[in-house]
């Protein structure tokens, strides 16, 4: 039936009407191209702005590129800290043929230890395939040789070179440059506190410690930006703009690598600090805490085993002994002393004190002993510094007071921080009644200013102060600041910076300052000092104080015997000298932990080190008049 | 006037029609362009020998006679249907999705048969009847249209399901269903959509028409896609970035650079001027399609031949609408421009139907 109809169907009404829904269809699809078309003129033009921003955004990807560090000179010119090319090996994992096999073929040509390939499986595993992943921090030259030549059969691997810190002369410097680490959230928070997270972005080292921490602004430098288009892993097709960095300042410090490393040949395995100074200036010329370490360990990252056994060696080697090693300055400060009293009128050069080998408290039974357990006899002024008589400054210590003794030596600089450009620094202990009753809550006694008389008891310096203290000393009250640097260099051109200096200590007459310092100067030079030993032949004049502090107490009847004492309780040697006495030229501090006396420790050292600084500076020196 | 044996041109008797095969020449031209730009040479050349095997395949179906079509319609269909139940049976799993049959020597997508035999299949069927279908046709030839297309959707091929259901159903439109029915439809399919999203789409579409809706709310995930077009073609500006300079395609920014995001890549390179230049060729084919449609000399010829080209322009709109931002991304490529072995072979093979129609008449009318 329907085939039917068919048979007589009207071919020109079905054109018709099929013409009519064509027609419709292209009116529709003219809108639907209409719609398309408005859509991509909003696109492109009207958001074009919208849009090209955008584009730029995804593409474009600013760099920051840190600055080279400053480096770091003697005063000679020899560079103390220097920056080093190490290479490492990459490989960005989704550029390997078979990372699995190359790392396996890697191992014959690069050691790489159990814990580094590790290290390397597990940063594999988290980060993303097109990031470049270091197996190797640092390779040596066959290293990078053996695996250049083979660089074809490793598709993906690459060697980076980059800068690392590097001091050459490994631990004789440690105390004085400090050292760069990697930033750690710490220093993060405080460059965001200085405002200069810009200044850090890309830097990964920071000094810590030393001149590396002081001047960290100065050898930092600024660093430059690179814009470069990226694809969407990140990988960078090319270089748009570059700003280069401004490379960090190098510094010049006043230290003499020939004097530093006699001074730590000189301490040899002691425990020990050692501070030799220009008086006339301030310059630290070497600067010496034994034992050190090495500071390059730091910069690559030390093992958390190797940094065990450095904090917790009875030795204290991360101890800057020179600046925060407090140690009671025993005899060392008799002349201070002794400038006091003199005016505070409380003694003459004429005052002859009898020394039975002790000192009682008045009113009362305690007894303080001499070093010289028979006694010194009849002593004055001069005899009492030059044979280091304790009864004599005992009995003077007493009668000043601790009131007068206290703010009279922190114009010395006892009890204050030194001004030397190393942070790490303590201000050690100037104690007063304040002192006391704040630290312990307890009052002054008597018996507490007896043993400041003689450098003991509650009185701690550090070596940097003790050196300050007698370049003052030297210098007839004239201040001084301590530095260790030099000059600083920027694009050839060299400033050196000048430093300002508390006011001078004047005293009722100047004389007062002949006395003290004719004494020191008996110390060498008399036949009966204590350093007469060490001194007595030197090619030039020599002013010092040897000093033999008590580590622990003894008690009144007991004897001292080295040998009886277990090592650590022995006595430190203590030594402080300038020279040459008529125009003081150098001050040197030496103090050796738990060795015994001063002068026959102490004493030949700082000899030792003077000589050697004459040797260069004063060939010909000519030893003034002896006057024994 | 009865043409002449001398007048008949020598397209004509290779039954080729140059206008065309102009407009198909000059989209390849386009699509080599861009494919250097996306991916250089060898794409390029890839591309190359894809398109002569589509041609030849064009050129040889062109040669059989449109009889010869309405004599194996329902044979094909049915295999067709057999084969995409067994592709759900036993098929590839491919991107996630089971559309290959693995043939042993090659992949056979049975699915893209379907969007070519469909739009026959349905011709065939309301071409038995007088022209317009009835409603009793035109309901059995629903069910010819939506057999197929529940099955490919299920394997799940949103984009060829889509194709393909718009094939037989512009066979239907064509063929002068009452408006009446078509609003009536056009209803259901809209309360059709909860039932649809709710029941029937799968996570990751749901996913897609969400990320279309509003791409910005995940635009390192789901959005990614999208944003990157829309960038990459706002960016184009007018006159575009210039050839080879697109920097969302050269830094691959944008996905799918050679496959559906094509026209990004082209819109970025070339800007909306391009943009223009490449819808008039489109809009030029489709004139000549429709055209010819209406130069054949029966139903089942006018019906195909209008088919096909509609689900030509099917592809042009869902493809540019998806890549900026008007639909959600159901993954089908710009016909003739996109890189592709099985499609662009679909595509021209479609079109050599078209020519075998416009040059195999039996009789020359006079007009």
């Amino acid at each position: 039936m329907k085939r039917k109809r068919n048979s007589i169907r009207n071919h020109s009404a079905e054109s018709a009407l099929f013409l009519r829904r064509t027609l419709v269809v292209f009116l529709a699809i003219l809108l639907a191209v209409g719609i398309l078309i408005s859509n991509l003129y909003y696109l492109q033009i009207n958001s074009f702005d919208t849009y090209k921003t955008r584009s730029n955004a995804n593409r474009i990807s600013v760099q920051t590129v840190p600055p080279n560090r400053g480096l770091i000179y003697d005063r000679n010119g020899v560079i103390l800290a220097e920056n080093r090319p190490v290479y490492s090996l990459q490989v960005i994992a989704n550029k390997t043929n078979n990372l699995t096999k190359d790392i396996e073929r890697l191992t014959k040509l690069v050691s790489l230890t159990d814990r580094e390939l590790a290290k390397f499986k597990s940063q594999n595993r988290y980060s993303r395939s097109f990031k470049a992943i270091t197996i190797r921090d640092q390779l040596t030259p066959e290293e990078v040789a053996l695996f250049t030549v083979n660089q074809h059969l490793f598709k993906g691997f690459s060697i980076q070179a980059s800068l690392k810190r590097y001091y050459p002369f490994g631990n004789a410097f440690t105390h004085v440059l400090g050292y760069i680490a990697k930033i750690n959230s710490r220093d993060l928070e405080k460059i965001e506190q200085r405002g200069e997270r810009a200044r850090y972005q890309g830097t990964r080292y920071i000094g810590k410690l030393g001149i590396e921490r002081y001047y960290e602004d100065i050898l930092h430098g600024q660093p430059g930006q690179r814009q470069v288009e990226v694809d969407s892993w990140g990988k960078v097709i090319r270089t748009l703009q570059f700003t280069a960095p401004t490379p960090g300042k190098d510094i010049t410090l006043n230290i003499d690598i020939n004097l530093q490393l006699k001074t730590q040949e000189l301490l040899a395995d002691m425990r020990g600090s050692i501070v030799l100074m220009e008086a006339k200036t301030g310059a630290v010329l070497s600067l010496v805490s034994a034992p050190s370490y090495d500071p390059n360990l730091f910069v690559t990252g030390i093992s958390q085993k190797q940094y065990q056994s450095l904090l917790s060696s009875k030795d204290r080697p991360l101890i800057n002994r020179a600046t925060q090693g407090r140690y009671p300055p025993a005899s060392t400060i008799k002349p201070q002393m002794a400038l006091l009293a003199l005016d505070e009128k409380v003694i003459t050069e004429e005052t002859k004190i009898k020394d039975p080998g002790w000192w009682i408290v008045p009113n009362s039974k305690r007894r303080f002993r001499d070093w010289k357990r028979w006694g010194h006899g009849l002593v004055d002024v001069f005899h009492a510094i030059e044979q280091s008589c304790d009864t004599f400054f005992y009995d003077t210590s007493y009668k000043l007071g601790i009131d007068r003794i206290e703010p009279f030596m922190r114009l010395f600089g006892f009890g204050e921080y030194s001004g030397l450009d190393i942070a790490e620094e303590t201000k050690a202990i100037m104690p007063s009644r304040d002192w006391k009753r704040g630290r312990f809550n307890q009052p002054w006694y008597d018996g507490d200013t007896i043993s400041i008389g003689i450098g003991q008891g509650y009185w701690t310096v550090t070596p940097i102060q003790l050196t300050k203290a007698t370049a003052i000393l030297a210098r007839r009250g004239e201040n001084i600041k301590p530095h260790v640097l030099r000059s600083i260099t920027s694009a050839g051109e060299t400033s050196t910076p000048v430093y300002e200096t508390k006011p001078a200590i004047t005293l009722h007459s100047s004389r007062y300052w002949d006395v003290a310092l004719k004494a020191m100067q008996g110390v060498t030079s008399k036949r009966s000092g204590t350093a007469y030993r060490a001194f007595g032949d030197a090619p030039y004049t020599v002013a010092g104080k040897s000093g033999t502090a008590q580590v622990i107490n003894i008690k009144e009847d007991e004897v001292y015997d080295a040998d009886k004492i277990s090592e650590r309780h022995r006595d430190n040697a203590m030594f402080v000298a300038f020279a040459p006495f008529e125009s003081p030229e150098i001050v040197v501090t030496v103090i050796l932990e738990n060795v015994g006396g001063g002068s026959s420790n102490a004493a030949p050292i700082a000899r030792a080190l003077f000589d050697e600084y004459f040797k260069s500076r004063h060939p010909i020196a000519s030893k003034s008049a002896p006057d024994s | 006037m009865v043409s002449t044996q001398a007048q008949k041109s020598i397209f004509y008797r290779l039954h080729i029609d140059p206008y065309l095969l102009v407009g198909l020449f000059a989209l390849m031209s386009i699509s080599l362009t861009v494919l250097y730009s996306v991916a250089g040479y060898e794409m390029v050349y890839r591309q190359v020998i894809r398109l002569a095997i589509a041609l030849a395949v064009m050129l040889v179906i062109a040669q059989i006679p449109p009889e010869w079509y309405q004599r194996w319609t329902p044979g094909i269909f049915i295999i067709c249907v057999l084969l995409l139940i067994a592709v759900l049976v036993i098929g590839h799993t491919g991107k996630g999705a089971q559309r290959w049959l693995d043939l042993g020597f090659t992949k056979f997508q049975p699915s893209e048969i379907m969007k070519l035999i469909m739009p026959l299949m349905v011709a065939y069927y309301v071409s038995q009847h007088t022209l317009p279908t009835r409603l009793k046709q035109a309901f059995i030839a629903l069910i010819i249209v939506i057999v197929p297309t529940l099955i490919i959707a299920k394997q799940p091929d949103l984009g060829t399901s889509i194709l393909v259901a718009s094939s037989g159903l512009f066979v239907l439109f064509l063929s002068g269903i009452s408006w009446l029915y078509i609003a009536i439809a056009l209803a259901g399919v809209i309360g059709f959509i909860p039932i649809l999203w709710y029941f029937l789409m799968l996570d990751y579409q749901r996913g897609r028409v969400l990320t279309l809706l509003n791409p910005e709310a995940d635009p390192l995930g789901a959005g990614y896609h999208i944003i990157q077009s829309k960038i990459a073609i706002g960016s184009g500006g007018q006159w575009g970035k210039g050839w080879l300079e697109g920097t969302q395609s050269q830094l691959e920014f944008l996905p799918e650079r050679h496959t559906d995001f094509i026209f990004s890549v082209f819109s970025e390179e070339f800007g909306f001027m391009g943009v223009l230049l490449l819808l008039s060729i489109y809009i030029l084919i489709i004139g000549r399609g429709l055209w010819i449609a209406n130069q054949a000399q029966d139903a089942f010829t006018k019906l195909i031949a209008g088919s096909i080209i509609l689900t030509f322009f099917v592809y042009i709109f869902v493809n540019i609408g998806m890549v900026s931002g008007l639909l959600p991304v159901v993954g089908v490529p710009l016909p003739v421009i996109s890189f592709g072995g099985t499609s662009i072979v679909t595509l021209l093979a479609g079109f050599g139907i078209l020519m075998s129609i416009h040059t195999h008449k039996r009789f020359n009318i006079k007009r």
